[in-house]
């Protein structure tokens, strides 16, 4: 039996002719962290909308802890959460009641402490009490990211999670989700365009361009293939192949 | 369905409401307005001893229950856009959250909606007029229940089409329930309609309950045929409405949409 907890098979998304995802397919294993990688416009956030189950595919099934997506999305959304730079939350409530809400969407127990231990994780007690209207964008960034980790994910997926932080901030969130990733077996598929972000954080990476998949492996390997001489260079030269 | 998301869901609202004075003024200070200047408008027509008989009676009985619809089919429509503008409804789909679930809640907060203002409309109306909604009776009971469902039905549908339209379309969240008001008969009687409008009018629920509000006042009679009516056409409208908001949801995820509503 496999221990893949995400299976992606020949997953394509058209949009009135054009192709966002080209008949892709990977898998992220239990505790993996997969990069995905590609310039805009690859089909990264097109991929992660149909793993979230936002953007029905067009061909290819998706696969998680066993179950397809399309027919026990409820089970299966349970234990997956996503974090992103480009949504926000509700900003007229306060950062805990954001929290809340979500834990209780989420069907949480013990609410009040996964709430406490979140916030003091992503040292946000200062915040918690904070109207989101008023959050800076690296403290929204992180009220996103503590919605997400807060509620017991298996599989987390992350764009540009680091994007608006500052490198402290930023080292900080990476050091926890590698500490998560590590205690709670976690799987997270990783945007960024941070090429050494991605190559700290990633077991594998994932190389899209134009929605196919053009290279696959460890980034030492990735590197190798392109006969560059890192991450970013492979980076610079698909971009511009484009 | 799970109670916990759709508690979830009116928590959210709960909490975006107790701090926000534009939605308070949305559930009080509106209807409010609507009442003192209809009120007026009644006073003015008894005073000239109008051949309506009851003018106060009719008007702002009608008003109320209007409100009732109006707002039933706002705390729908409304609580869609809300999630729009805080660019929310990624974390809502994204999550366990069903459709059924978020119509339900959406539903309830309806019902909450309605339960305050139509509390408020009718303490206003009995300090400032001496107005007593419950003169209507028991028939008072499936009156209100049926706007509430007409109001849904006509919140689901603005929703759908905003949600399929995006922003372009979030006037209809005030305007849609407007188009309804001619043919519902609210303030005059059915017959006053062309002959071909009464055709259609006879298709729209709420007009079954305001011509059933005007037959008790007038006759003291309860308006079985209407409220049958009435509930037929509605469960009749919710089932269909229910049926095409899923399929828009369909719609919107086949073409991205619903990850792009709002911007």
């Amino acid at each position: 039996m496999s221990s893949a907890v995400v299976e992606v098979r020949n997953l394509s998304k058209r949009f009135n002719g054009f192709t966002a995802v080209d008949h892709i397919s990977f898998d992220i294993a239990e505790g993996e962290i997969v990069g995905l990688l590609g310039p805009n416009g690859a089909g990264k956030t097109t991929t992660i909308h149909m793993l979230l189950g936002l953007i029905t595919p067009t061909t290819g099934t998706i696969r998680m802890f066993g179950m397809d997506l399309a027919r026990h999305r409820e089970a299966v959304l349970r234990y997956v959460n996503f974090s992103s730079t480009y949504i926000s939350m509700p900003y007229s409530l306060t950062v805990e009641e954001n929290l809340r809400v979500i834990a209780k969407l989420y069907g949480l127990r013990h609410v009040q402490q996964k709430i406490d231990d979140v916030v003091k994780k992503l040292e946000m007690e200062d915040i918690r009490h904070k109207l989101t209207r008023k959050l800076s964008s690296g403290q929204m960034s992180r009220l996103t990211l503590a919605k997400a980790v807060m509620t017991e994910p298996k599989v987390l997926f992350l764009d540009e999670p680091t994007a608006s932080l500052d490198p402290d901030i930023a080292n900080k969130i990476k050091a926890i989700l590698k500490d998560i990733r590590r205690s709670e077996r976690l799987s997270i598929l990783y945007t960024s365009h941070n090429m050494k972000e991605m190559e700290e954080m990633s077991d594998r990476i994932i190389f899209l361009q134009r929605g196919r998949i053009v290279a696959e492996g460890t980034a030492q390997e990735v590197v190798e293939r392109f006969g560059q001489r890192d991450l970013e260079e492979v980076f610079l030269k698909l971009a511009r192949e484009k | 369905m799970d109670p916990g998301r759709i508690g979830a869901l009116l928590l959210r609202h709960v909490y975006l409401y107790k701090r926000s004075f534009a939605r308070m003024l949305e559930v009080f200070y509106w209807p409010f307005l609507d009442l003192v200047v209809w009120g007026f408008i009644t006073i003015y027509l008894a005073r000239q001893g109008a051949q309506l008989h009851g003018a106060v009676t009719f008007f702002l009985g009608a008003l109320i229950l209007w409100d009732v619809l109006f707002r039933a089919q706002q705390g729908i429509a409304l609580s869609f856009l809300e999630e729009m503008w805080a660019r929310n409804l990624m974390n809502l789909f994204a999550s366990p959250l069903t459709v059924g679930e978020y119509l339900v809640a959406t539903m309830a907060l309806s019902v909450l909606k309605v339960s305050a203002v139509g509390s408020l409309m009718t303490l206003f109306a009995l300090i400032f007029y001496d107005y007593d909604i419950f003169m209507i009776g028991v028939a008072l009971v499936p009156f209100v229940l049926n706007l509430l469902i007409s109001g849904w039905i006509i919140g689901v549908l603005t929703t759908s089409i905003i949600m399929r339209f995006g922003q372009q379309a979030e006037v209809l969240a005030w305007g849609m329930v407007f188009l309804f008001q001619p043919i519902s008969c609210v303030f005059y009687p059915l017959e006053v309609l062309p002959t071909a409008l009464q055709h259609i009018a006879w298709l729209v629920p709420p007009a079954h309950i305001f011509e059933g509000m005007r037959t008790v006042l007038l006759s003291g009679t309860f308006p079985q045929a209407h409220l049958l009516w009435a509930t037929s056409l509605n469960l009749a409208y919710l089932t269909v409405i229910v049926a095409w908001f899923y399929r828009t949801f369909q719609v919107c995820k086949d073409r991205g949409l619903l990850v792009r509503v709002g911007e």
